[in-house]
């Protein structure tokens, strides 16, 4: 039925197309662990794609274009951070604004750079590995931000289950009060996440414009930044669930393209559907095992701090 | 339906109230666009005639445009803001705008709608649409004639007459030339889509197509062309250049600004009256693209001669015999589309595969 789709390509495809939600997810997750509900991913993944853009382009290295795509998406996530934590705005109407702010801003920013060509970022060379049938382009065939990206997950892992660090973050994220009284920096703790979260979307936005596009164009992010934030709640607030729900995600898009382009005669409204219905389908199944509590939602997301004693 | 009455009235008060002190005002004339202004494509043509029509008029008129605006609910929202705050002429791009278009007009008789490319009009409302098939039936000389996988790849948007037209144009001069090219049509359900357009052209140029034409607004597909190396594009709606001479080849171009300047000048002057026009490379609102030397000499001149042929109108890119791809006869020998079947177009001509979507 696949035809003529190459299996290899295809999860190599596949795995290019997740990693931009795969970071600004991994992000959100961490955010939301804190207790901080950022509903502006897809602004501070745009501002990241056109920082990244214009990083790389004026210095001529993609390496120093994802610094910058991270710190720009670390700047903006912290104008949310100073108005949700120090003058206690809401977080829902704050992060809903940072999206609309990020998209203005970001073309405003990319004026000059419509049309412009991002220096490439290469696949790592991995000697006669990469010349491996099927690993040798799957696991050993992408550029580095995709190893990154996957690094990440296990070290967010890591972070929130292992480390004591990671025990405050969690901590402060369900029940800030009982974080306070022992003595915790809960606003401090939060800002960090913030920024944190900020520099994982801003990365995965200069991941679009430096690598999937790779071009400069307004609106690129064409609402990447909803479906990681859909896919932190999809993965229960778990890493590895992110890691899931991102390449499910990337993997179903990538495929019905593929099988349209392959002649697979299957309608087309069911292919280009089909990546939607999928996560709808395992948000139900997922929702079903209970209430939000129980599927590891913190217990103080989206609720303000304010230290009274 | 009291909001609605209310606002009618605040409308009415408002559209009076203009209309009195009208005399010195500059006319306002709003845009609404289906993209940003920065694609590179579709709507950044439309802004660029916007900017002609302000420089043309200079204070004679006053624009105000919104971009990235949904086709649906929220286009009636934008549109009606746009005549409440007193415009006098309203330009909507894009055909899903149609229906919305219609509705507003309804509410605000005494404001002109210009919709783009659609087919239905009224009292205040035209439309205008561009032949952009007959620059179709150019690509597909040229990509029948250069394709040595025999394989072309079609990023279609959405299956609506525009979109099938421009397939079936492209296809029967491609197969003319070559008639053993096969066609995959891949439908990406957006006009724009940067992420989506350069999955769609990479699995295009995976399952071997070595030319990619796209009915999609973003230069995505072009990078992704340009990256796979032998494979080439054309631009879409706009030139598109800076992938020139590789992978873009040519291109279409949508040049709005002569029809738009005349338009708000009818409106200035007071001559506005509802048309419905389909012009093409003869007036000039469709034009090609420098045809770049990774094309043959040979080509590159046949092409040429098949544009002046159209544009002269002795050429109809849609000449019989053609049949649908059931097999029954559409035009016979030597007879030409009408514009009618053309405008509703809704099949796919014999030789193409696949099925159109709903």
């Amino acid at each position: 039925m696949f035809g003529t789709i190459s299996p290899t390509l295809l999860v190599a495809a596949l795995m290019v197309a997740a990693t931009p939600i795969l970071l600004a997810a991994l992000g959100e997750l961490v955010v939301e662990k804190a207790g901080v509900l950022n509903l502006g991913v897809e602004g501070m993944m745009i501002i990241g794609a056109i920082c990244g853009f214009a990083v790389a382009v004026e210095t001529g290295s993609p390496v120093a274009g994802f610094a910058g795509g991270a710190l720009g998406g670390a700047a903006l996530s912290l104008v949310f951070g100073v108005l949700t934590q120090f003058l206690l705005s809401n977080q829902v109407a704050t992060g809903l604004a940072l999206t609309l702010f990020g998209l203005g801003l970001s073309s405003l920013l990319g004026q000059g750079y419509v049309g412009i060509k991002p220096p490439a970022t290469g696949r790592l060379d991995f000697g006669p590995l990469s010349d491996l049938p099927f690993a040798g382009r799957v696991v050993f065939g992408h550029d580095w931000v995709v190893y990154l990206s996957l690094a990440l997950t296990v070290g967010i892992w890591w972070f929130l289950r292992r480390s004591r660090a990671g025990l405050t973050l969690r901590a402060v994220g369900e029940s800030h009060d009982a974080a306070h009284a022992l003595g915790l920096r809960v606003r401090a703790t939060r800002l960090a996440a913030i920024a944190f979260g900020g520099a994982c979307a801003g990365l995965g936005g200069a991941y679009l414009s430096l690598v999937r596009v790779p071009q400069w164009t307004e609106g690129m992010t064409s609402g990447v930044g909803w479906i990681a934030l859909a896919i932190v709640v999809f993965a229960s607030w778990r890493p590895g669930g992110v890691l899931l729900g991102a390449y499910l995600f990337g993997g179903v898009t990538v495929l019905q393209l593929n099988l349209q382009a392959a002649g697979v005669a299957i309608p087309v409204e069911y292919l280009s559907m089909s990546p939607y219905l999928i996560t709808i389908a395992v948000l139900v199944v997922i929702s079903a095992r209970g209430t939000r509590r129980s599927l590891g939602a913190p217990a103080d997301l989206g609720k303000q701090f304010h230290a009274t004693r | 339906m009291q909001r609605r009455t209310f606002m009618g009235a605040v409308a009415t008060a408002a559209i009076l109230a203009t209309g009195a002190i009208a005399q010195d005002d500059p006319v306002k004339v709003g845009f609404v666009y289906v993209g940003p202004v920065g694609d590179g494509g579709w709507t950044y043509e439309h802004d660029q005639a916007r900017q002609a029509v302000e420089a043309e008029y200079g204070d004679r008129v006053e624009t105000v445009f919104q971009e990235s605006v949904p086709e649906g609910a929220d286009a009636e929202r934008v549109m009606t803001q746009m005549a409440l705050s007193g415009a006098d002429l309203i330009f909507t791009t894009s055909f899903g705008y149609m229906d919305p278009t219609m509705n507003v007009a309804q509410k605000f008789p005494d404001v002109k709608f210009e919709h783009a490319t659609g087919y239905k009009t009224a009292e205040n409302v035209s439309n205008y649409s561009a032949r952009f098939y007959e620059g179709r039936a150019v690509q597909g000389f040229i990509a029948g004639s250069m394709t040595e996988t025999d394989k072309i790849g079609y990023i279609a948007s959405f299956p609506i007459p525009e979109v099938i037209r421009g397939i079936n144009a492209a296809y029967l001069a491609a197969s003319k030339v070559n008639p053993d090219v096969e066609f995959n049509v891949v439908w990406a359900y957006t006009w724009f889509d940067p992420a989506k357009e350069a999955d769609a052209a990479q699995a295009l140029i995976e399952q071997g197509a070595d030319v990619i034409l796209q009915h999609t607004d973003s230069t995505a597909p072009q990078a992704a062309a340009e990256a796979a190396g032998d494979v080439i594009t054309f631009g879409q709606a706009s030139d598109m250049a800076e992938y020139a001479p590789m992978p873009r080849v040519s291109s279409i171009i949508d040049n709005w600004a002569p029809y738009y300047i005349d338009r708000v000048g009818a409106v200035i002057d007071g001559t506005w009256e509802s048309q419905s026009v389909w012009q093409g490379i003869g007036e000039g609102m469709v034009g090609i693209g420098e045809i770049t030397d990774a094309v043959p000499e040979d080509i590159r001149e046949e092409a040429t001669r098949i544009k002046e042929a159209i544009g002269s109108g002795e050429m109809h890119p849609f000449t019989g015999p053609i049949n649908r791809q059931d097999g029954s006869v559409w035009l016979e020998e030597g007879e030409t589309a009408d514009d009618e079947t053309l405008l509703g177009m809704d099949f796919y001509v014999e030789g193409l595969s696949g099925e159109i979507p709903n």
